[in-house]
């Protein structure tokens, strides 16, 4: 819970300060201290979710890292033709030395297991996020291969860009028209499977503004790379700009817009709707209106043997 | 005939008997006496074949559990099945358990005639069950309510059609059996295919046991 | 109706030049190694003595070889995938996603199923009975039906290289992705028939080794002095039995979804797709244990055998053994947190998966304190075993870092995914097949492999794995998600390139293992294992001579205590002479051949074949095939051969007179 709320607060534990120190600089070392990582979170669901790698790396570095070393000091030590090394063929069984190897990982699992209880409770994804700031609702639907903003309360729509007005925890209601899918933002945080007939509550916040990447993380056939979308972090005054700027204008989404968004199509630039038909996010819910219908056959003599996907 | 008259002084794969120290063993294969004998290996190697079918049905009863209220619309179990004729097959099939039984009897009697007769009266018992089955399938079909219907339908017939389908590969199975034992006799290797055909039959009545308590009892009265 | 169902030739690939030249390739060297067995006469030889071979020790040979063939065509689509990774960088690569799809979709197929798979179940056949101290498994024939039915399986996946397509969903084909809606071709067919025809032979195979292990052991050879291999093996077995049924179940609900228009898994109709995830993951996790189990069994005979040391803690080994294969059951959640369970239910799983942990850390420390006092020998499969202990246990860390929910959250179905399941299934499975292989080699051929190439091929795969698995992690931080036929950030590409490095010089490790064997098999007069134990075994295996004879053991021995064979060797050593007196020898019965693995499995294939293309006639034919050939099985009236006992002794007082000389002149 307090992983949540308040991002520069540790969780609830806290390894020696070597240790985290020495466990942050192996993996800033890893991701090569780039932008655009889990580790450079602009938010507390992300924030939240570093932490825990972070803290799990570091306590279980303090078993690993001893036993290469062990392993590779105990075989080189005891080499055939090392002749300063005690043989003892007869030491096969000690009661304290098996004490010692059930407990180390057993504590150890005890300790991470808790991390792992509490954790999971604190950062389940449709935790309500604390803030003091109104939610902002937004309904997102998986396409082939794209993705659907809706802004229930604006009444407007994008195609894979999702605006997001810093410090604002967003409530997002997710389904998809197709096939299973994820949204994924590796600096924003969670991702809960998206499908078809079904709801799924995701909280996320943007503290940060800035543009980030989003993809869809859950292979969904021919199109997926090409299922992107952007995180725009914008000041909440920009955001209702934005939308000022966006209703009413460009197409809309009704049902025939909709149909037509239906078919597989990839790689799409980011574009907005300018108005929704009020209650689409439930009508895709709810089956009214049909899930996509798969790949389009263009140019092939027998789908049912090799479909190409149409160019 | 018992078994350890039959594999004392006949072991096909001569194993155990006469390896280390002189052993004539009986043994069940727990390590002191060396291999099990060829009757108890075929007997357990079978009944674990049993039990991951049993595993597998477990799968299909899981599904039906998650689907039986997936109706999409269409009917529910309570609207479906026929209880009179469901009795009648559960009859049949229980009845066939025990002509298989006597079955069983006659062969360690080693009598050519009445192992045959009992194999053909579970055989045919068995087939009422099929036939019986088959039918209440395609009232289902020409009514609409196919597998097809919806995810309940789906359940229903897989899980249903799965041990409906078993009984029948069951009824190959006896069929093949009963030329075996006319044309080659009671030879060792035979009468272990028989024990094992009777056990899977059994088997097969445990699973139908299931399925009518809890896809048609509880479906209809649940 | 359409004689050939859905077959034209629109199904040839010809506008695809990759896999047309590879299919071709395929087919040159199949009828090429065709022609020279009958050119050289070796057919009826091929035949007799290995095709239709019911011995438990060639049908492991076989199995091992099959995986080893599969091994370099999965190894070849991941070096493809690794190098378009490097080239589709704002571009599209050189492969479409069709193809792109079809590769990663095939190597994790192959990888799992026709090479893990066979070559554990290969080291186990030809293993475990000699450890038993026992002349046969319990099933010999259906033992060779599991076998050709695994080949046919292989088969399947392989013609779809040339006829039709693989499917492109992911080696797990996820509903609703792989209903007939989403994929329409004919690839996800080809993978279920493939392993629901395989997965028959898995299941036959473990119910062979459950009953041998369980009721076949030599005279004292109670379950607490049985090696930990068998255990392992057993474990192993017990764990195919009781989730391979559920894959057999699972692909046979997505079949009907796709051939009757059933609704398990659909959108609509109230079909359930995270239905699927749960039935295939209660069979997927085991998988995993299935796999990794064994190959913890020959680190064990390994560490063991090359420190000079009985294995430390072997009674706490064997419970944990048995710990990893109940808890293995309970886990399966963790593969989907993300489909948003709630706090509870991810808290318990992702504790539950944890635990597993505990046993798996013990087997290290086991293995660690077995070295210690002990006296290390670094040859190849002690060299493997070392790479496991340090590679497994860092992805033993990742492993229990995505076992947490939330980080599983920002981890899952990214590169780091993947980077955690090779650094898992490479040391724990792959390099424990390799020390297998260079272990048993000898016992299976006679002669010993290669130590120099050998070694080349174990740094080159160790790093190798480094180099290739380690940047996916980074990339899997950096957020790149897995399957990725192209992408646009480019702080990915250089790790890409570094990963393609390292599969670069795991090709040029699996190059080694090639050299190995042909050198291997040129110099073996230098390498001969003459009298049957060449690593200073410690288990009964080892008292046979190499290659054993078809029936094992002239008497059973009787296992008086744990390590039954060191014991022998030890007072064997002392008086330089086998203690052992020379037994009376008696006529051995033995199975006989028989090719009805063979025939059972061509017409499986043609089942399949028929199956995927809607050749109604040719089910039929295929059905009634396979039906009269178990009823020619069941016809037959002689199952046994007689080995006379001059044979036996023959072969028997040979062994001892070599062992004899090797004692007095002090090589045992």
């Amino acid at each position: 819970m307090d992983i949540m709320a308040s991002p520069p607060r540790r969780g609830r534990f806290r390894p020696p300060a070597a240790a985290r120190v020495l466990g942050l600089v192996c993996l800033i070392l890893m991701t090569g201290c780039r932008e655009d990582s889990v580790f450079t979170p602009i938010g507390p669901v992300a924030n939240g979710e570093r932490l825990i790698i972070l803290d799990s790396v570091v306590i279980m570095l303090a078993i690993v890292i001893p036993t290469i070393l062990a392993t590779v000091v105990v075989a080189w030590w005891f080499r055939a033709s090392n002749r300063r090394a005690k043989r003892d063929p007869s030491f096969v069984y000690s009661g304290r030395v098996e004490l010692v190897v059930w407990s180390i990982p057993a504590l150890t699992i005890l300790f991470l297991g808790s991390l792992a209880w509490i954790s999971a409770h604190d950062l389940d994804p449709a935790k309500p996020l604390k803030s003091n700031v109104q939610p902002l609702d937004v309904e997102v639907v998986a396409m082939d291969w794209k993705w659907l903003f809706i802004y229930p309360t604006q009444g407007v729509a994008t195609i894979n860009r999702l605006v997001a007005p810093t410090g604002t925890p967003l409530r997002m209601h997710l389904t998809s028209a197709t096939v299973m899918n994820t949204l994924f933002a590796p600096e924003v945080g969670s991702q809960i499977y998206v499908m078809n007939g079904m709801v799924g509550t995701m909280w996320w916040q943007v503290d940060r503004t800035g543009t980030y990447f989003g993809q869809s993380n859950m292979f969904s056939g021919d199109g997926f790379p090409g299922m992107r979308f952007e995180v725009a972090g914008v000041s909440p005054a920009q955001f209702d700009a934005w939308v000022a700027a966006t209703r009413g204008r460009g197409p809309a989404l009704d049902e025939t817009g909709y149909r037509a968004l239906l078919k597989q199509s990839s790689d799409l630039k980011p574009y907005a709707y300018g108005s929704v038909a009020p209650g689409l996010f439930d009508a895709i819910v709810q089956q009214k209106l049909p899930p996509g219908e798969g790949p389009v056959q263009a140019g092939n003599k027998n789908p049912f043997v090799r479909p190409v996907r149409s160019p | 005939m018992t078994a350890t008259d039959a594999h004392a002084d006949h072991d096909p794969h001569h194993i155990g008997h006469r390896g280390a120290a002189g052993y004539h063993s009986m043994a069940v294969g727990h390590g002191e006496g060396g291999p099990a004998s060829k009757r108890i290996i075929v007997g357990y190697g079978f009944w674990i074949f049993l039990l991951s079918d049993f595993v597998m049905f477990s799968a299909f009863f899981a599904t039906y559990a998650v689907l039986k209220d997936r109706t999409a619309g269409g009917p529910g179990a309570h609207q479906l099945f026929n209880m009179t004729d469901i009795a009648l097959e559960t009859g049949a099939l229980l009845l066939s358990s025990f002509t298989c039984g006597l079955m069983s009897l006659e062969m360690d009697r080693k009598r050519l005639w009445p192992t045959e007769a009992w194999m053909l009266v579970t055989g045919l018992l068995g087939f009422l069950f099929v036939f019986l089955e088959g039918r209440e399938f395609a009232h289902l079909v020409s009514i609409g309510d196919g597998p097809q219907r919806s995810g309940f339908l789906t359940a229903f017939f897989t899980l249903v059609g799965c041990h409906g389908m078993h009984v029948s590969i069951g009824l190959l199975w006896l069929g093949t059996m009963m030329a075996q034992v006319y044309f080659k006799g009671f030879r060792q290797d035979i009468q272990f295919r028989v024990l094992c055909f009777s056990l899977f039959w059994h088997a097969l009545d445990i699973i139908w046991v299931a399925i009518f308590t809890l896809v048609y009892l509880i479906g209809v009265h649940g | 109706m359409k004689l050939l169902g859905k077959l034209d030739w629109s199904a040839i690939p010809f506008d695809q030049p990759i896999p047309l030249a590879a299919g071709a390739l395929v087919i040159v060297v199949i009828l090429g190694v065709v022609a020279l067995i009958f050119a050289k006469g070796w057919a009826p030889y091929i035949w007799n003595e290995w095709i239709c071979s019911v011995d438990h020790k060639r049908i492991g040979v076989m199995y091992c070889s099959l995986a080893m063939v599969m091994l370099v065509r999965g190894f070849i689509d991941a070096l493809m995938m690794r190098t378009q990774q490097s080239v589709a960088f704002h571009s599209g690569g050189y492969l479409p996603p069709e193809h792109y799809d079809q590769i990663f979709s095939a190597h994790g197929t192959i990888m799992i199923f026709f090479v893990a798979m066979p070559f554990v179940i290969g080291l186990m056949n030809f293993v475990v009975p000699l450890q038993l101290g026992v002349r046969d498994v319990a099933f010999p024939t259906l033992n060779s039906v599991a076998l050709w039915l695994t080949a046919a399986g292989v088969l399947l996946v392989n013609m779809s290289l040339v006829v039709g397509e693989f499917s492109r969903v992911g080696w797990l084909p996820y509903p609703p992705l792989s209903e007939l809606t989403y994929s329409p071709g004919v690839g996800v067919d080809y993978y279920c028939w493939a392993l629901e025809i395989s997965g028959i032979g898995t299941l036959a195979g473990g119910i062979n080794l459950v009953t041998t292990i369980l009721k076949m052991r030599a005279p004292g050879l109670s379950y607490t002095r049985m090696p930990i291999f068998c255990w392992t093996a057993l474990a192993s077995n017990l764990m195919i039995i009781a989730a391979f049924p559920v894959l057999t179940a699972t692909l046979a609900m997505l079949l009907l979804d796709r051939y009757l228009g059933f609704h398990f898994f659909t959108n609509t109709m109230g079909g359930n797709q995270m239905m699927f995830m749960n039935l295939i993951w209660i069979w997927g996790h085991p998988e995993v244990y299935i796999l990794v189990l064994p190959a913890f069994g020959v680190y064990s005979e390994v560490v063991s055998t090359f420190s000079g040391k009985p294995l430390f803690g072997y009674r706490s080994m064997i419970v944990a053994t048995m710990a990893i294969c109940i808890i293995s059951f309970l886990v399966w959640l963790h593969h989907f947190f993300t489909m948003g369970p709630g706090g509870d239910v991810n808290g318990v799983f992702g504790i539950a998966s944890m635990i597993i942990a505990v046993p798996t850390g013990v087997k290290i420390f086991n293995w660690l304190f077995t070295m210690y006092g002990g006296t290390v020998r670094f040859r190849v499969p002690m060299l493997w075993s070392i790479a496991f202990m340090i590679t497994f246990v860092i992805g033993g860390m990742t492993g229990v870092m995505l076992a947490i929910p939330p980080a599983d959250f920002i981890l899952h179905n990214n590169l780091f995914l993947v980077a955690h399941f090779h650094n898992v299934i490479i040391p724990g499975v792959l390099f424990a097949a390799f020390a297998g292989y260079v272990y048993w080699f000898p016992k299976a051929f006679g002669f010993k492999l290669d130590e120099g190439w050998g070694k080349a091929a174990f740094w080159f795969w160790v790093i190798g794995f480094y180099l290739a698995f380690m940047p996916l992690y980074v990339m899997g931080l950096e957020g790149m998600p897995r399957r990725m036929q192209s992408y646009d950030v480019p702080q990915w590409q250089p790790w890409a390139h570094v990963a393609t490095v390292g599969a670069l010089s795991i090709m040029c490790g699996i190059a080694c293992m090639v050299i190995q064997l042909v050198v291997s098999i040129r110099n073996r007069e230098q390498l001969r294992d003459d009298y049957g134990d060449p690593w200073d075994g410690r288990t009964l295996e080892w008292i046979t001579p190499s290659p054993p004879p078809e029936f094992n053991f002239a008497v059973m021995p009787n296992v008086t205590g744990e390590e039954a064979y060191w014991g022998l060797k030890e007072a064997a050593r002392e008086q330089q002479r086998i203690t052992r007196p020379v037994p009376e020898y008696e006529d051995l019965e033995m199975p006989r051949n028989s090719p009805t693995g063979f025939v059972c499995a061509f017409f499986a294939v043609m089942m399949g074949f028929a199956l995927i293309w809607h050749i109604w006639w040719l089910l039929v034919l295929g059905f009634i095939g396979a039906y009269a050939t178990l009823v020619v099985f069941a016809w037959r009236d002689l199952h046994e051969r007689i080995i006379p006992k001059e044979e036996v002794a023959r072969i028997d007082l040979e062994n001892r007179a070599r062992r004899n000389l090797a004692l007095q002149e002090g090589r045992v």
